[in-house]
């Protein structure tokens, strides 16, 4: 199991517990507000637009280039900016926190 | 070569040039054909503009037919955004429950309809009939208004032909002024009374603004969703095996859907109007002149895309612009989207295989190239499980 935290705009702090299947999944089955997931987490819409706490950007890695592609164009984009359907849940993601980027 | 494929007419051109320059009634377009360009020019709506004279961002333009303003499609940011505050919950309804037992019942009961026939011809006995209710679904109002819908043929805007039938707009326009009139006399729950109602920044919508919301709505969904649930089952005839995959596979619906979408791309291209002389991929763009952001050749990028011209059922990584890129992402893609969930869902419970009679294609001229949007006539047999 892994443990993740979202906090959304309005600062509300959210921590949600799964096993498997993607991060964006997790929060939209949990009405997390500002994930939207819209095209199911085939990296199309950019609305799982998470950044990801500094201390666990080394748990979580580097975005492909087709999702960096995607996160260029957005304006609330920055180094720690991940969507968070191409992000699969693992024992290794457990204790991440993930501030909601809209 | 099989009946249901679409092949890519831009593909020499994009890798070559990356433009393609056609004309439109006078008023040339400079079509930008890769996936990088089309998304930094949807996002750079300073330079390339959606609110120019109504009708000119599309292609071909619909200036002489229409005066009022489709919004919030032909609305640039920051006035875009209140509209689409104001519109997205409604459109977002589809995810909600009741909206999708509304819609089972219509497409399953289409289907049982259809699994009774000899043959059909898919457009007028299928897609247009599906089209039309589920139009009735997203506006909340009665089921029995989608038989006028159904009488209006495919296209709201165009006649067997003629691309651009200003008589057939017209019609359109004064069945939305009757309703808005209804509305007005009768207030209900339906998408005309809750215009009637709304506020954007404090303010009630003028009469001219709800048509331009309303005649977005039909025009934005009609012939796009007809394609995309016509190329489906001709895709499905054509291809047993992947009727069966979907049925033996339910969790690979979702990106299927979005493959399909990607490799039918509804909607070829959507135009905008340079604020400024610039510049696409090193060819000049002069202020005042059209773009397009052609969402067709863009989705089968080969920069991007693996086997861009296959139909992958579930392809992982798929950041196609069918529905668009950016702020003026398409506003019906939730409904749109669930249309295809459940076409999907109900086919593979109650159709064994969908037999591939004949078609007739639906080819677009697009300067030199010729792009098959769908077909003008499609005859099915549908054999019930």
């Amino acid at each position: 199991m892994a443990k993740i935290t979202f906090i959304t705009r309005d600062q509300q702090a959210i921590t949600l517990e799964a096993s498997s299947g993607s991060v964006m999944e997790l929060a939209v089955q949990n009405s997390v507000s500002g994930i939207d997931g819209d095209c199911g987490g085939v990296c199309s819409c950019a609305t799982c637009h998470v950044h990801v706490a500094p201390k666990d950007v080394s748990k979580i890695g580097a975005p492909s280039e087709i999702e960096q592609d995607m996160l260029e164009l957005d304006d609330n984009a920055n180094e720690y900016s991940r969507l968070c359907c191409q992000m699969e849940i693992s024992e290794e993601l457990d204790g991440i926190v993930l501030n909601v980027a809209h | 070569m099989k009946p249901s494929d679409h092949l890519d007419p831009f593909q020499q051109a994009r890798t070559e040039q990356g433009v393609s320059k056609i004309d439109d009634q006078n008023d040339p377009v400079n079509m930008v054909l890769r996936l990088k360009d089309v998304r930094k020019c949807a996002h750079n709506w300073k330079t390339y503009s959606s609110e120019a004279t109504p009708g000119r961002i599309v292609v071909p333009s619909e200036v002489n037919i229409r005066d009022t303003r489709q919004i919030p499609f032909e609305v640039d940011p920051p006035k875009h955004s209140a509209f689409r505050e104001l519109l997205d919950p409604w459109f977002k309804r589809p995810l909600q429950d009741k909206y999708r037992d509304k819609l089972r019942k219509q497409i399953s009961t289409l289907i049982d309809d259809v699994n009774q026939q000899d043959s059909i011809e898919a457009i007028y006995n299928f897609s247009l009939l599906l089209q039309s209710r589920a139009l009735t679904v997203l506006m909340n109002t009665p089921e029995s208004e989608a038989e006028t819908f159904i009488s209006w043929g495919t296209h709201v805007f165009r006649s067997e032909d003629d691309p651009l039938d200003a008589a057939k707009a017209q019609q359109l326009y004064d069945y939305i002024d009757q309703k808005i009139d209804e509305a007005e006399a009768n207030p209900s729950d339906d998408l005309f009374s809750t215009l009637l109602a709304a506020e954007v920044d404090g303010e009630r919508l003028a009469r001219e603004q709800i048509k331009g919301i309303i005649i977005l709505t039909f025009a934005g969904g009609r012939d796009t969703v007809i394609n995309m649930v016509t190329n489906t089952l001709a895709y499905l005839a054509d291809h047993p095996e992947s009727l069966q995959r979907l049925r033996d596979e339910p969790e690979i619906h979702t990106r299927a859907i979005e493959e399909l979408i990607r490799y039918f791309s509804p909607l070829t291209h959507m135009g905008r109007v340079a604020t400024e002389d610039a510049q696409v991929c090193e060819h000049a763009v002069k202020a005042d002149s059209r773009i397009s952001l052609c969402w067709a050749s863009a989705n089968r990028d080969e920069t991007v895309f693996e086997n861009p011209n296959e139909v992958v059922l579930d392809r992982k990584l798929n950041p196609h612009v069918a529905f668009g890129f950016g702020h003026h992402n398409c506003l019906g893609a939730t409904h749109a989207r669930t249309i295809m969930h459940i076409l999907i869902e109900q086919l593979v419970s109650k159709v064994d295989h969908i037999d591939f009679i004949n078609a007739e294609e639906n080819i677009e001229q697009w300067g030199d190239s010729k792009r098959k949007v769908g077909y003008h006539k499609l005859h099915l047999t549908f054999n019930a499980r």
